[in-house]
């Protein structure tokens, strides 16, 4: 245990040491603004004449602002304490039923992301069925389903909810779509991969029992590739939370990570915009999580962990 | 999903030894006469094949050993029906080997074990009995009746990598097995396992052979396996592959594993080393 868990903690401490080293050179300025408007006396003494002084410079000539940079309201960069403290604030510290509570915006996100994931999923698993079993779905939707994914989801994701709106369809679905398209891939790619795994002996020895397609497929490809979905499934779910996500920021949303995202960015509040992207890390790593687990349990019951 | 007339096509394939009744010379299994396979490829014709003929009579113990690209491997395929010849007549139990292989004709053992590592050595044994629809309860008794016949009875519910490379290879033997096919093909089974293992699985071959009965195609490249198992030891030759010797096996159908040192044991394995000699001098 010690052993997985101390390298990360490393990781994680070094990452935490440079945002906080980062966070005084970032916000100096501001804070130097806020100090002066406060009665502090701070060098040089006009806004324009900061300008011109380094970062560093001038929180070396002040340091008494320093402390300062850590406790603005509305930070360039905002410090992990102020981040932990707004998603403390916005997810325990506030009703679930809250236009403000983290939890209800997640849950719109979260939603939208694993119905887009069904159905990416569901997409991706069947495209693969095909391109393995037919020579012209081999030639003709790979190369498509690759193409697809090289159009910028940015500029695509307002072109489909427009689109689906004018058609009277509206809320979780678009979003959803938008998921699908995103996740979809990762599955296509490694079911295909997967399915075809099996070595020609394996498939040799099917043909010595006359064995048809549709058994090869049952008792040889499919749990063959179990091991390559799972590793898709990990790819397609956070890809699936990046699209609901990406699905909420053009349409101004008005739930959502993405809306939060939006609406901190709009109104100045970047510890609201920091809180939702971390909300929505945090929530990828919980999903990812999940399907490790997932992972773990079923290919150790299928006799192929080690 | 199963086609039910599938196990009725086996019972044919067992009933023609019946046929044959005590004391009429055994019949011929397979038959092969001047079988050529040419494999195109990039670089023009490769002549795998050439005029191989062979009679295999049931019950006999066939070993095919040469160099590598003698064909050994791509003739036991013809039989199985994987490869299809591009010249000559060849009939495993009087029919095409494409029509033997979807009656079920035979029981194929490969280099590797290719076990399923997401079955137990249970689940894998049942394998071809469950492609062929066998009813459950003739799987149950069928698995348990060929994993005691390899050694194995005990082991039904571990999985594949819990086992050893000399018990994963018994396996698929019992594999095999399971379907009760009269012929037993095999493609270098024990080449990857070290030579302790290896003479012990010999000598388990060698009395599963005699209570079966079987009609047994084993590829080899070892001269001691092959003079050891065989009734009959076909020694073939690269570019083009062909046959150079066929040997009749004198040793008696008792073999214990001493039976190597004997002259006579010795003198066969002579022979087979000229007939490898020969084929190399021409190249």
């Amino acid at each position: 245990m010690m052993r997985s868990v101390l390298p990360i903690l490393t990781v994680v401490s070094v990452l935490l040491g440079i945002w906080v080293l980062s966070v005084v050179p970032m916000n100096i300025h501001l804070a130097a603004d806020q100090a002066q408007r406060d009665g502090v006396a701070v060098v040089p003494d006009t806004p324009i004449a900061r300008q011109d002084v380094g970062a560093l410079a001038l929180a070396l000539r002040n340091t008494a602002v320093v402390p300062m940079t850590y406790t603005l309201d509305r930070p360039r960069l905002p410090g992990p304490q102020q981040v932990a403290a707004e998603l403390w604030k916005t997810t325990v510290g506030t009703r679930i039923s809250s236009k403000k509570s983290l939890v209800y915006h997640g849950w719109v996100t979260l939603s939208a992301t694993l119905l887009g994931f069904g159905i990416g999923t569901t997409l991706g698993i069947s495209l693969a069925v095909g391109i393995v079993f037919s020579r012209t779905m081999d030639l003709s939707v790979m190369p498509w389903a690759i193409a697809s994914q090289t159009i910028p989801i940015l500029a695509l994701a307002p072109m489909i909810i427009v689109m689906l709106g004018s058609l009277g369809i509206q809320g979780l679905l678009p979003k959803a779509i938008i998921s699908a398209y995103l996740s979809f891939f990762p599955v296509v790619v490694g079911m295909v991969k997967g399915l075809r795994s099996p070595d020609a002996m394996q498939l040799d020895l099917l043909r010595t029992y006359h064995a048809s397609a549709s058994q090869g497929f049952w008792k040889l490809r499919l749990p063959a590739s179990m091991p390559y979905l799972f590793a898709s499934l990990k790819i397609g779910i956070s890809a699936a939370l990046v699209g609901a996500i990406v699905g909420e920021l053009p349409t101004g949303a008005r739930a959502g990570f993405g809306a939060r995202m939006l609406v901190g960015d709009q109104y100045g509040q970047p510890l609201v915009t920091w809180a939702a992207l971390f909300a929505a890390a945090i929530t990828a790593a919980v999903l990812v999580g999940i399907f490790s687990v997932l992972e773990r349990a079923s290919l150790k019951r299928m006799g192929m962990a080690r | 999903m199963i086609s039910s007339t599938d196990p009725r096509l086996l019972g044919n394939t067992l009933g023609e030894g019946l046929l044959a009744g005590p004391g009429a010379a055994p019949p011929t299994v397979i038959a092969a006469k001047s079988v050529d396979l040419t494999f195109q490829t990039g670089d023009g014709p490769v002549h795998a094949l050439k005029d191989v003929s062979l009679d295999i009579k049931k019950g006999e113990f066939v070993s095919f050993i040469g160099p590598s690209g003698c064909g050994k491997t791509t003739f036991l395929r013809c039989i199985a029906g994987l490869e299809t010849p591009t010249g000559g007549a060849l009939t495993v139990n009087g029919m095409s080997p494409e029509d033997a292989r979807k009656a079920r004709a035979y029981g194929y053992v490969f280099q590797a074990a290719g076990l399923y590592p997401w079955r137990t050595i249970g689940g894998n044994v049942k394998l071809p009995l469950e492609i062929m629809g066998f009813s459950k309860a003739e799987q149950a008794e069928r698995v348990a009746r060929v994993l005691e016949l390899v050694d194995l009875a005990g082991f039904e519910k571990k999985f594949p990598w819990q086992l050893s490379g000399g018990m994963q290879q018994r396996a698929s033997i019992a594999r095999a097995l399971a379907f009760d096919a009269d012929i037993l093909l095999m493609d270098e089974p024990f080449g990857a396992l070290d030579e302790i293992v290896r003479d012990h699985l010999n000598e388990q071959l060698l009395q599963l052979w005699a209570r079966t009965e079987k009609t047994i195609g084993f590829v080899t490249h070892s001269i001691p396996e092959a003079v050891y198992l065989s009734t009959k030891i076909v020694v073939m030759s690269p570019r083009p592959g062909r046959i150079a010797d066929v040997i009749e096996s004198t040793l008696p159908r008792e073999r214990p594993l001493d039976i190597r040192d004997t002259p006579e044991f010795i003198a066969i394995a002579h022979r087979v080393r000229d007939g490898l000699r020969a084929g190399h001098a021409d190249d």
